[in-house]
């Protein structure tokens, strides 16, 4: 199970929590499995089947750099989180 | 998960001082920048620049410049295809096409001062200028938006009127709030009724620029195939490719990005301006090579500040000396564009604290300005200035010592940051450490002048550092030197750096390294040198191809000398059998002898990074001010840093400070001063004042070096932290000297005096 921080916006899906724990090998099993238990979720986390652009999932420690394909050992932390950008 | 490597402190090349691959090109003036390129047929372009703040377009008349003898083309925003208004990828970053289209050719409105309205190409660069001035434009002039408190007001005239905000998750149009972010985790408001001291203050901070040298330029020929090449100061060759191939209508594969120098960026060359225009013009002007160059008053009115804004920090501690809740507030300026660097704000602004009730509210706000950049540590200095200050008052007011408080609150690997993202290892405990143990902190003042007043500040910053994606090509030469293709621009000595990293690896002197930058077509993907990730990245990538070259290269010993792959050892420079001491060969040895075993061997290595270089700086700042004139000196300066690993601990000693020399004048001097219609007023460096050498004194450096777990050196990254601790430093040293905390940035001798008489009661 990997440990989901929800960003504070969509809380309101999981009827205000901000941590879960949600089952999945890849990022894109556990987004798929948060979809499956919050339907529309991921509406807001994904777009033509990517991340959205200018959203991040840090697994661990770090922005994941490989999207969905990213695999998760067990009890990380994922956070969805708005990308480094601008100036 | 990410790979992880063991410290190691036996390197032959890391951590040596060697002169620079590209000095002599330098000190000669024979490196090529953007302003050197001449091509046969060039023709020069010119922009015009509006000198309304807001406004609507009417019409606009180009016919006069047209019709002058030698203009070649005229071009205004309707000889762009309309880019997707969307939000694209483009390396490291995230871009709304159309919106970077009408910043580098207004399309409706204008939106600041400066802002393109139209071009021309003509024969020569007077003949441009003078087409120019021949454009009429009409207006409807608007009420300007000056700073986030207008933007934000009850019927605040609107920027941009198909934006519609995105407010903590909810669609809200009609708003120059693009975007509005929370991060809370924890329970901040219960838990400042635990707190035996809440302090809160707010902050506001003007624009500034980043004053590289030399102006943005660009040059570019669109041929008859619709192949354009492009010549861009920048600090990414392939950002200039890609947002020049979305603003001008081709794909990605059209478009050539030549290498030139770069003469300082430090962010503000992460935007395309030019580059786009050249292109068009030169599509109009028969596909002759057009040439562009901004001048001074350009660059300052119409390319990338660095946001100013307010910052507030609400701080709670308990009376055993830990900071127990927090919730911090900042609006950013984003320029007439949607794009601060309120993500970095966010991740920046208590990084140096753990703290257990947390939250952070961030607003991403347009107004009449220039569209912002990166500068620096992209966002991290306003937070600094904001939440260092209040640390301060906080040790002042318990009577606590202000590096314990520090030491006692550090974040350390396992604490969260301000987003909810935990630190893996981390210096900060180490920098602190050898700080508060420095002869700088624990000397005296010494003596002011007659009537003067000194005082000491420090304060801490963070940059998170960068990582993505990076390319390193290596050749082997005959005489077993290696010639090195690297993807990055080199602003701060990135060629040096990167080649010594494989001259590590390789067992090679660090000049035996040949490193060069060739155009996007000959190099893989390689994001832009920004974020502090190029030592880190790229670096990476030259570790993995020396590493793929010796493992190559045992495979040939082997083949040489009848043995298996698996007997054949690499160490120190030398290649030799596990099994028959006899058999051995240095690396240039057996790079002579390569022909028999297959012949040339070349490497590459495309690398796509995480990065968790999580970085600190801790600056101690004395000053000394004149209570009759307000005039501030910065009479001692020690810059301490985490690098992970210094590579060429000079170039770590020179971005420490550079970044302290910027941060310093960010906090003292320099801001956009504005007319009350919201035009610049300050657009020479006469009247923008940025420190120079003379300004300051020898700004001391401590390199602390805790390794950076992902990288196989350790590094972290180090250019952007030091701009980030004198928005804190100075203000801090400034209340020690003269009693007044200061929460306007610049802290420019008027507010000093300002503060003074109104603490005197005048």
């Amino acid at each position: 199970m990997a440990k989901v921080f929800l960003p504070y916006e969509l809380r309101r899906f999981a009827g205000g929590k901000g941590e879960l724990d949600v089952a999945g090998a890849t990022l894109g099993e556990v987004v798929n499995n948060l979809e499956e238990a919050y339907p529309g979720i991921s509406d807001h986390l994904l777009q033509d089947g990517r991340l959205k652009p200018g959203l991040a999932a840090v697994v661990g420690y770090a922005a994941t750099r490989q999207g969905l394909l990213q695999p998760l050992e067990p009890d990380t932390e994922v956070h969805f989180v708005p990308a480094i950008s601008g100036g | 998960m990410v790979a992880t490597f063991e410290e190691k402190t036996d390197y032959s090349v890391v951590g040596t001082r060697p002169i620079r691959h590209d000095g002599l090109d330098k000190v000669t003036g024979r490196a090529v920048y953007g302003g050197d390129v001449k091509l046969p047929g060039l023709i020069w372009g010119d922009v015009l620049r509006t000198d309304q703040v807001h406004a609507r377009i009417l019409s606009i008349d180009t016919s006069e410049a047209e019709a002058l003898p030698g203009v070649f083309a005229v071009a205004t925003h309707k000889d762009f295809p309309t880019a997707a208004d969307m939000e694209v990828e483009t390396g490291e970053e995230v871009l709304n096409m159309k919106r970077t289209q009408d910043n580098v050719m207004a399309s409706d409105k204008v939106l600041y001062s400066g802002h393109v309205v139209a071009a021309v190409a003509a024969v020569d660069r007077n003949t441009a200028t003078e087409a120019v001035r021949r454009i009429k434009v009409e207006y409807e002039a608007l009420p300007p938006v000056r700073n986030v408190d207008e933007a934000m007001a009850d019927g605040a005239p609107i920027l941009l009127e198909d934006l519609v905000g995105n407010h903590f998750g909810e669609s809200v149009p009609n708003t120059n709030v693009a975007i509005a972010v929370r991060h809370e985790f924890g329970d901040p408001d219960g838990a400042f009724d635990d707190c035996d001291l809440v302090v809160e203050r707010e902050v506001s901070l003007e624009m500034v620029h980043q004053g590289y040298i030399e102006p943005h330029n660009a040059t570019a020929i669109w041929d008859e195939n619709d192949r354009v090449r492009v010549w861009e100061s920048t600090q990414g060759m392939f950002a200039v490719k890609e947002q020049t191939a979305a603003l001008v209508g081709l794909p990605d594969s059209n478009v050539v990005a030549e290498s030139v120098e770069i003469g300082g960026g430090f962010g503000g060359k992460t935007k395309t301006y030019l580059a786009p225009v050249a292109a068009i013009l030169s599509k109009k002007s028969n596909h002759r090579p057009v040439k562009m160059v901004m001048d001074r008053p350009a660059v300052f009115m119409a390319s990338g500040p660095a946001p100013g804004g307010k910052v507030s920090v609400k701080m709670g501690v308990t009376k055993d000396g830990k900071i127990h809740a927090f919730d911090g507030k900042l609006w950013y300026e984003a320029g007439a564009y949607p794009g601060s660097a309120f993500t970095a704000g966010i991740n920046c602004f208590r990084a140096a604290y753990d703290v257990p009730n947390s939250r952070i509210d961030a607003h991403d706000v347009v107004v009449n300005k220039p569209k912002s950049a990166a500068y620096r540590a992209p966002g991290s200095p306003q937070v600094c200035f904001a939440i260092e200050t209040v640390v301060d008052e906080i040790c002042e007011t318990m009577g606590w010592d202000k590096m314990q408080f520090r030491l006692d609150n550090a974040s350390t690997e396992g604490s969260r940051n301000g987003n909810g993202v935990m630190f893996n290892r981390i210096g900060l405990v180490e920098m602190l450490e050898q700080a508060r143990d420095s002869d700088h902190w624990n000397s005296s003042l010494g003596e002011p002048a007659p009537g003067n007043k000194r005082g000491r500040g420090v304060a801490v910053g963070f940059w998170m550092n960068g990582g993505g994606k990076s390319t390193v090509d290596l050749m082997l030469q005959d005489d077993g030197t290696v010639a090195m293709n690297e993807g990055s621009q080199d602003i701060g000595g990135s060629r040096a750096s990167i080649a010594m990293q494989a001259a590590e690896v390789l067992g090679l002197d660090a000049h035996d390294v040949h490193p060069s930058i060739p155009n996007t077509d000959e190099i893989g993907y390689t994001g832009t040198t920004g974020g502090s990730r190029v030592t880190y990245a790229t670096g990476f990538a030259a570790w993995e191809a020396a590493m793929k070259m010796v493992d190559e290269m045992k495979v040939r010993a082997a083949a040489l000398w009848g043995i298996d792959e698996d007997d054949v050892e690499f160490s120190d420079g030398t290649f030799s059998s596990k099994s028959d001491p006899e058999l051995n060969l240095g690396f240039k040895d057996l790079a002579t002898r390569l022909g028999d075993t297959g012949g040339p061997i070349s490497t590459t290595s495309s690398v796509n990074l995480a990065a968790a270089g999580n970085a600190f700086g801790l600056h101690i700042c004395d000053l000394e001010i004149d209570p009759d004139t307000g005039k501030t000196d910065v009479v001692r300066y020690s810059v301490f840093q985490d690098a992970g690993k210094a590579i060429h601990p000079s170039y770590v000693e020179n971005q420490m400070q550079g970044g302290a020399a910027q941060g310093i004048g960010w906090a003292l001097n320099e801001e956009y001063f504005m007319h009350e219609d919201g035009s610049m007023a300050n657009f020479s460096f006469l009247d923008y004042r940025m420190p120079t050498s003379l300004d300051l004194p020898m700004l001391e450096t401590h390199i602390v070096e805790v390794a950076n777990p992902m990288h196989p050196f350790g590094v972290r990254g180090v250019g952007e932290v030091p701009i980030a601790p004198p928005l804190g430093a100075i203000p801090n040293a400034i209340n020690d000297a003269i009693g007044v905390r200061l929460q306007e940035q610049p802290m420019k001798p008027g507010r000093i005096l300002e503060a003074l008489a109104a603490k005197n009661g005048g």
